[in-house]
């Protein structure tokens, strides 16, 4: 079994990030699942949520995800969003800003949105 | 000065400054292409892993999809055709507009109704003047577009091939958008993209390639279902794109070939100029030859 597996994070217009990494965690519509190295193929629809990705070289990195797919092969992992952010990314003011906004419009989709950027944003 | 002169001065003058305009639009489109060229490669990730996932799920499982399945007798299909909000692109317009025109025609001969869709002011401008029915139409962001903007647009024709047919819905639909294929040549192409043959998909796909047997999480219809529009707004995203692409590359042209003709309307009217310029010194030499000759008789005749 190989020890790493090779991790792309890509949004619609850019690829945000790809590397080796040992652990993938991000919440499918199922509840969350974690892929390891020799993990078998798989195909899930992502929920907006934090996509935690532990590198090979010990690091941890963190980014919110709104929407998209998570497919695995040959140790192979593609992350797919309209939309995602690395964590160090996240205007964290903004985000807390349509939050409210959210809140007070009483958009649960939007509101869930900056609910996850903050929390990613949080982590790191 | 005399007249002549002045008017080709004044002409050179003009054009001069249009060239000096077009000159300028030339350079910003020329940079706007590398821009749009670099926002394609940027797109092409996520719509290669987009491609792989659907084949996957199209070849791996059995499952029967809306946005998969042919009507047996397709009635009605919707044409979303994409132009640019602004002119002076030679005839990058007209050339998507004809092929939107073709693909209507040719639908129309098999019996089919169509609802148009419209990107771009020029081609909604060019419907409305001849007073065609538009089902929707979207414009503002044809030169720079976001993947917001294809999922506004691919919206409401999902919802469309979504619907049944005796309902106002649509059996197919397809897209006429100009392709990029390099600098010099853009063509305007039309495809269809609902319903989605799984074997054209496939055959997209990285050949020799064997497909692993997936694990679908939650079920396979339920990956089906999330994964067909995004795969279909990805396509939108994708021509939009290759459209706003196209676009500047035909400005860059359109705007070259107009600063060289105004190159050589200048040389043309220096030259005139130059030769009125000549006509007039010798008409003065001439005048002054003459008159002092007149001059040099006249006292010639009172010495005598």
């Amino acid at each position: 079994m190989a020890a790493e597996l090779h991790v792309a994070l890509v949004a619609a217009d850019r690829e945000v990030w790809s590397g080796e990494a040992t652990l993938v965690v991000a919440r499918t519509t199922s509840g969350d699942i974690g892929v390891m190295p020799g993990h078998q193929p798989l195909l899930g629809v992502l929920e907006s949520g934090p996509v935690t990705i532990r590198t090979s070289d010990g690091g941890t990195v963190v980014a919110a995800v709104h929407g998209g797919f998570i497919s695995f092969a040959d140790n192979k992992l593609s992350l797919l969003a309209e939309i995602a952010e690395l964590s160090d990314e996240i205007d964290v003011q903004r985000a807390e800003r349509e939050l409210e906004r959210a809140k007070a419009e009483g958009d649960a989709s939007a509101e869930r949105r900056a609910d996850v950027r903050l929390r990613t944003a949080a982590v790191s | 000065m005399g007249a002549q002169l002045r008017v080709y001065k004044r002409r050179i003058r003009s054009v001069t400054a249009t060239k000096k305009i077009t000159k300028a639009m030339e350079m910003i489109a020329a940079s706007r292409v590398v821009k749009a060229q670099r926002k394609v490669r940027a797109s092409t990730p996520y719509a290669t892993e987009l491609t792989r996932a659907v084949t996957a799920v199209g070849t791996g499982s059995n499952t029967k999809h809306p946005l998969t399945t042919e009507a047996e007798t397709p009635t009605r299909s919707a044409v979303l055709l994409l132009t640019s909000d602004r002119g002076l692109a030679g005839a990058f317009n007209s050339n998507a507009i004809k092929a939107a025109e073709q693909l209507t025609a040719r639908l129309q001969a098999e019996g089919k109704e169509v609802d148009t869709y419209i990107v771009g002011r020029r081609g909604l401008a060019h419907y409305n003047f001849r007073e065609r029915k538009v089902a929707e139409s979207w414009s503002g962001f044809t030169d720079e577009p976001s993947y917001a903007d294809a999922k506004k647009v691919a919206g409401p024709l999902i919802e469309a091939i979504e619907t049944e047919t005796a309902e106002g819905g649509v059996d197919e639909i397809h897209i006429v958008y100009t392709e990029f294929v390099s600098m010099m040549t853009q063509t305007a192409i039309d495809s269809r993209l609902l319903p989605l043959s799984l074997e054209e998909v496939a055959e997209e796909a990285p050949k020799g390639e064997i497909l692993p047997l997936y694990d679908f999480e939650p079920s396979a219809e339920d990956v089906l279902d999330a994964l067909l529009p995004r795969y279909v707004e990805s396509r939108i995203y994708n021509a939009l794109l290759q459209s706003a692409a196209s676009k500047h590359a035909a400005t860059r042209r359109a705007m070259k070939s107009a600063t060289d003709n105004a190159g050589d309307l200048i040389t043309t009217l220096s030259r005139l100029a130059n030769a009125a310029r000549q006509a007039e010194i010798t008409q003065e030499i001439s005048e002054i030859v003459g008159g002092s000759a007149a001059l040099a008789d006249a006292t010639a005749g009172s010495d005598r």
